[in-house]
């Protein structure tokens, strides 16, 4: 039987193996420790990060490579590029990726443009954690989907695992990464078990996994969406369809191959994403399909997505915000 | 912190080289010869000299738009910089940077900046990794009066207190941001006084005075280097040109500018000061001045003969790997 975790765990076990083998990798965010400053008081860690994933790093680590920071998201996002530029391997924690409104611009304008701008001379090995996705009544401003903003800026890459092992590879893969990444954490998965490895992995960045082989559909998901797909190919196979799950893990790089030929297998395909429809990863595969894989299509490309709204707070329309199994079957059904 | 007849030499040909640079890009940009966005330092030299004067390359160094003048400070090659602006393969970033993001890493040169006040939090950042890595470096962000009102100023410069970075902060208040007057854009008369809300030193320096800025920032890098913390340095200065070539300059009287250059310029005056001391000798300047001129001439033959970038690379340099 092998060994389960949280994603949470498998977060924090990456973030310790991470800081355990390169001395240049340190943490910062709010609250990675939580309660700083108050060691003649006895407190060390209260909280370990928002979620706790950043839980025992203090005191492995220490203050110095454990930074707990104002609320300062423009201040310490700026100086975490600074701090790549110039040899440390910084991994921000950005508490929520709606936060990126306070601090777009370290990322848009410094992180994803300096080596370009400076004809390939410098690196900028930063990787930032965020929460991103509905699900947990959080409200419109702690709950938006927004990897298809820093997927859309070339100089930054953006993944998104969907299971315990991937967010543990994926982030130990991103934070050796010498580009910098955006790491993206479905909130409502950070509680969600999983088998995860031992040891010390990493899951190669800019390649899907083919989770269910199936050949009549492709399902197409990525964070929370894979375990709807996943979910779907179950009653689709009730119903005698096979459906394959492709999990994309990486937003930018976008494993196009892994979905052309699971398009090829099947000629039929449907991409499900939880952001809103527009300029969005649902929107590029769909026209990836349409333009390198048309000849392979048996029938039109499907979105599923949350409609063009920002995130309600009332369970039932959060819900109803939130793909769901049956959308995506009444999708499939609209395909022929 | 006697400065040796050299360090006055080089000082004063660091100065006379941003100087002739910057007049000679007003030229090529007449002369058509120039594209892009050019944001001219004359006026501002002895600021950056003074203070790269206490660098090495242990040290770093963020700037702004107005950076040429900082990157000449630094010691990054005039020839490759002009090769740069004119956007030739042999530029120090092959032509992908232009005027607004030259940068030299081995020199601690972390870029020039497009973006009002994004230095700042980057110089923190460097004075970050100096601290953690004990490299004994310092880190200055220039920037000028108004990025000061950007949140940017106000975050790093309270991040860079709680952490107690050696860094250093260099507000060049040239009097104005773009075409509003500083007084009208800014809350306090003096920059430096936004210092007492992080709880650091906030000192004024005569920008246009070489030896002012000098000790000043001397006191403020050591106080860094010592370990005690950051410093606000704010230094009085004025731009010659515009806010940027082409800029139609109705915004100041003709009488406020030549207010600034008589009797104030800072390469007369540091000449003034220092050859009247006996310090340097009034032959030595002249003989900088001519090697300058021509650095600047076959720096600007260099880029002309330089070749184009391949429309190939558009696409290169964005990642490591990807």
């Amino acid at each position: 039987m092998a060994r389960e975790l949280l994603f949470v765990q498998a977060i924090n076990e990456a973030l310790h193996l991470a800081m355990q083998s390169d001395p240049d990798v340190i943490l910062m965010g709010e609250d990675v420790a939580g309660g700083g400053g108050r060691q003649d008081q006895g407190i060390e860690e209260a909280w370990g990060g928002i979620m706790g994933a950043s839980k025992g790093l203090y005191k492995a680590f220490g203050p110095m490579r454990v930074l707990d920071t104002p609320i300062s998201e423009m201040g310490f996002l700026g100086a975490a590029v600074g701090a790549a530029l110039t040899g440390l391997r910084p991994v921000v924690e950005l508490m929520f990726m709606d936060f990126l409104g306070v601090a777009l611009d370290p990322l848009l304008n410094q992180a994803a443009k300096l080596r370009y701008m400076f004809g390939g001379k410098a690196r900028v090995p930063l990787t930032v954690r965020t929460l991103v996705g509905a699900g947990v009544r959080a409200a419109a401003q702690h709950s938006q989907t927004l990897y298809g903003l820093t997927t859309a800026i070339p100089g930054l890459k953006t993944v998104c695992p969907s299971t315990p092992a991937d967010a543990k590879g994926l982030l130990l893969a991103a934070i050796r990464d010498d580009d910098p990444i955006v790491f993206c954490e479905p909130k409502a998965l950070f509680f969600s078990k999983g088998a995860v490895p031992e040891g010390d992995y990493e899951v190669p960045i800019g390649r899907a996994a083919i989770v269910r082989e199936g050949s009549d559909l492709t399902l197409v998901g990525v964070g929370r969406s894979v375990q709807i797909a996943l979910d779907a190919a179950a009653a689709l196979a009730a119903e005698g369809s096979s459906a394959e799950v492709v999990d994309l893990r990486s937003l930018s790089p976008l494993d196009e191959e892994a979905i052309l030929a699971s398009l090829a297998k099947t000629g039929r395909l449907l991409v499900i994403d939880e952001a809103p429809p527009r300029c969005g990863i649902a929107s590029d595969v769909a026209s990836l399909c349409v333009d390198r894989g048309f000849d392979l299509l048996n029938a039109p490309v499907k979105k599923v997505t949350a409609p063009h709204a920002p995130v309600p707070f009332s369970p039932v329309l959060e819900d109803a915000y939130l793909p769901k199994v049956e959308d995506v079957l009444a999708a499939v059904r609209e395909m022929g | 912190m006697e400065l040796s007849r050299e360090q006055l030499l080089e000082a004063y040909r660091r100065m006379r080289r941003i100087r002739v640079f910057e007049e000679k890009l007003a030229e090529l940009v007449a002369a058509g010869k120039l594209a892009g966005f050019l944001h001219l330092y004359a006026g501002e030299e002895a600021v950056a000299v003074a203070v790269a004067a206490h660098l090495s390359t242990r040290d770093t160094l963020a700037s702004t738009h107005r950076g040429h003048g900082h990157c000449l400070a630094k010691g990054v090659e005039a020839k490759a910089m002009m090769a740069e602006l004119f956007g030739r393969a042999t530029g120090i970033c092959k032509g992908k940077g232009g005027s607004m993001h030259i940068a030299d890493l081995d020199r601690g040169m972390l870029g020039a900046n497009g973006i009002v006040g994004a230095g700042i939090p980057l110089a923190t950042g460097a004075a970050l990794t100096a601290k953690l890595k004990h490299t004994g470096g310092v880190a200055v962000a220039f920037f000028g009066d108004g990025a000061s009102n950007q949140g940017q100023f106000h975050e790093a410069l309270n991040l860079a207190a709680v952490w107690k970075l050696p860094a250093l902060f260099v507000a060049e208040n040239n009097g104005y941001g773009e075409a509003t007057p500083h007084e009208f854009a800014c809350s306090v008369r003096d920059i430096a006084q936004r210092a007492a809300s992080y709880g650091m030193p906030g000192v004024i320096a005569d920008g246009m005075d070489f030896l002012d800025v000098y000790a000043k920032a001397g006191g403020a890098i050591a106080r860094a280097r010592a370990g005690e913390g950051p410093t606000l340095l704010e230094c009085k200065t004025y731009r010659y040109f515009g806010h940027y070539v082409g800029d139609n300059l109705q915004y100041r009287s003709k009488e406020e500018a030549e207010s600034w250059r008589q009797g104030r310029d800072p390469l007369e005056r540091f000449e003034r000061t220092t050859v009247g001391e006996g310090l340097v000798e009034s032959d030595a300047l002249r003989t900088i001045d001519a090697e300058i001129a021509e650095e600047i001439e076959d720096a600007v033959s260099f880029a002309e003969a330089s070749p184009w970038p391949s429309p190939e690379d558009v696409s290169s340099d964005v990642y490591v790997s990807y």
